[in-house]
């Protein structure tokens, strides 16, 4: 199954689409223009919070939903005029679980590869390899009713790779497992890349597995993907470390304010609750001035952090809002006297409060 | 179309193995039908008395037709609960992006609801013979009643999958039984003889693919049939399946842009 490398197993070209929103109000937009290409044989991740737009890109790849315009193909097949081939070459795990409560795993298993064609022989023999190979052998015979949730999340992709498809669709494929779950699947899933040599269009709210998995990803906001590239590119296009400093609690903050932006090179200067933050081209120069400067003036620190580029600020820098809170960073020049302290001054949680 | 009997067939099979493993579900299934017929039958069991009654002096022969079409009506009605299930799950949605034939899920649906009602039938007819009721018909009025009873619930099958698909939640499909079911019901000779009720009812049981049913059914049970009639019934109803199973294919796409 050698594919020229250069090929394209999904190309998404201008996608528009809305809902109706109720009586008398304006349509939905869930898509505004949505475009992106991903290159036959690699894990595209497509990122961004509830209601970004993922899903429903998602659903038109996968022929379930017709965009109000624009158009996409599937291995060179267009998705508006042979939905019929485009299912063929396709795997489709939805957000919700895509298993029959009342079967088997096994019986699940060979009833989808039936369905996709395959001769019961070969359904049986696929579906046995597939249950071995994501450690479910034990389970097989029983109702997936009984299964914990990520022991069903995973049936749920071993249904989508039945048939070998040229392109998996995997709709928040970890969303609501445990994070022992969660590290289980993501090690399943890139074992099943490799093996299986197909395209996966994977979608995640969670920064940590579209950086883990794929190897290029688009970030998707308000139904546009706001840019594109692989997570090094990403990060690195943001040329310098965040700083992170969080203030003591009696701490007058627009001074501080005023003391930091004194400090040459650091630029980016956002505050969030108690905690400034701010990108400077290299963060250990950068740190011991900005506590010069709050020391100066006499005030207190409770913490200060120096990180490498997350996707997180990544996603801030395009977006306008930080990936977790997804509500707005406030610039720094906005009056925050009063406002109370977040608390810890972690990097994981600094705009968690 | 090789694929759609195969994907029929494979689709049937994984909701009789669904059937099989909810034993309460069976039994509940098969204790209905029997309520039904022996309470109705000791409740209105000196109707035959009533001056003008043409349908025999047994009530629990004129009846057991009447139920046995009576339990395809309201089975069917609730066939697109399994479409309701398939939804709330991403089953239907992992369908529909895969190569399964359309038809061959509408089509699984009914056949399957068609087990259902062939079951049921066959435990009224055992519970109405123990008590006392006897047929002139033999194995050929059997058989049309089997398949009147099919029939039916084909029709009501394929309606409730539509309206699942459309409507997109159980509630209406609380709907259609209530609404459509129990009038139809009573606007039938299933019960009661409609010689004896007011002509508007006789008028409108004229076009109830329910009665039509009721009495290709209860004719087949009589030691001498009226052929003709039994005939121009089934052929109504024949023609109503494939009316209702285009219309259910054809519900997809009214789902598909909803989703």
């Amino acid at each position: 199954m050698a594919r020229p490398s250069t090929s394209l197993a999904i190309e998404a070209r201008d996608l528009v689409k809305t809902y109706p929103a109720g009586r008398g109000k304006r349509r939905a937009q869930a898509l505004d223009s949505v475009s992106f290409e991903v290159e036959a044989g690699t894990i595209f991740g497509l990122l961004g919070p509830n209601g970004a737009g993922k899903s429903t890109s998602v659903k038109i790849l996968s022929t379930l939903s017709r965009p109000d315009s624009g158009g996409a193909s599937i291995a060179g097949i267009d998705v508006l005029r042979h939905p019929e081939r485009v299912r063929k070459a396709i795997g489709f795990v939805a957000q919700k679980a895509v298993s029959d409560p009342m079967d088997t795993g096994r019986e699940n298993l060979v009833l989808a590869g039936r369905l996709q064609g395959m001769p019961r022989a070969a359904a049986t023999a696929r579906a046995a390899e597939l249950l071995e190979r994501f450690s479910l052998g034990d389970s097989a015979d029983r109702l997936v009713k009984t299964y914990s949730g990520g022991m069903a999340r995973k049936l749920d992709v071993t249904i989508g790779l039945m048939h070998s498809p040229q392109v998996l669709f995997l709709d928040e494929p970890t969303t609501g497992l445990d994070p022992e779950a969660r590290a289980d699947m993501w090690a399943e899933l890139e074992s099943m890349a490799e093996a299986e040599q197909m395209t996966v269009l994977l979608t995640t709210h969670y920064l940590e597995e579209a950086d883990h998995l794929a190897s290029k990803l688009a970030i998707v906001d308000h139904g546009r993907v706001v840019v594109t590239g692989t997570p090094e590119e990403l990060k690195d296009g943001l040329r310098g470390d965040a700083v992170f400093v969080e203030l003591s609690p009696e701490t007058d903050l627009d001074a501080a304010l005023r003391a930091v932006s004194r400090v040459s090179g650091l630029s980016e200067i956002l505050v969030d609750a108690r905690t400034i933050r701010g990108r400077a081209a290299v963060g250990a120069v950068a740190l011991p001035q900005i506590l010069g400067a709050l020391d100066d003036a006499a005030l207190g620190v409770a913490s200060a952090t120096v990180a490498r580029p997350s996707l997180d600020d990544v996603y801030l820098r395009y977006t306008g809002h930080s990936f977790r809170s997804g509500r707005p960073s406030l610039p720094a020049a906005s009056p925050l006297a009063g406002a109370q302290s977040s608390g810890t001054g972690n990097t994981e949680k600094e705009n968690a409060a | 179309m090789t694929t759609a009997l195969t994907h029929t067939g494979i689709l049937t099979a994984r909701q009789l193995r669904a059937f099989m493993r909810m034993p309460a579900y069976l039994i509940m299934n098969l204790i209905q039908p029997i309520i039904w017929l022996l309470l109705f039958g000791a409740l209105f069991k000196s109707v035959v008395n009533i001056p003008g009654f043409s349908g025999g002096g047994n009530y629990l022969e004129f009846l057991t037709p009447g139920i046995v079409m009576m339990m395809a009506l309201f089975g069917a009605a609730w066939a697109g609960t399994s479409y309701i299930q398939d939804m709330d799950r991403g089953v239907m949605d992992r369908f529909l992006t895969s190569p399964t034939s359309r038809t061959g899920m509408i089509v699984a649906n009914m056949l399957y609801q068609a087990v259902l009602t062939l079951i049921q039938t066959l435990v009224v007819l055992g519970v109405a013979w123990l008590a006392g009721a006897r047929f002139g018909g033999g194995v050929v009025g059997l058989l049309i009643l089997l398949l009147s009873a099919v029939l039916l619930t084909f029709v009501f099958a394929a309606l409730s999958n539509a309206i699942a698909l459309i409507a997109r939640a159980q509630t209406a499909l609380i709907g259609i039984s209530q609404v459509l079911a129990f009038p139809l019901m009573f606007l039938s000779s299933a019960i009661m003889d409609t010689r004896l009720s007011p002509t508007w009812v006789q008028n409108i049981a004229r076009f109830n693919p329910f009665e039509w049913a009721v009495i290709a059914g209860r004719d087949a049970l009589q030691s001498s049939p009226d052929w003709p009639a039994i005939w121009a019934h089934l052929g109504l109803l024949t023609a109503l399946v494939v009316l209702t199973t285009w219309l259910a294919t054809r519900a997809f796409r009214a789902y598909q842009r909803s989703v």
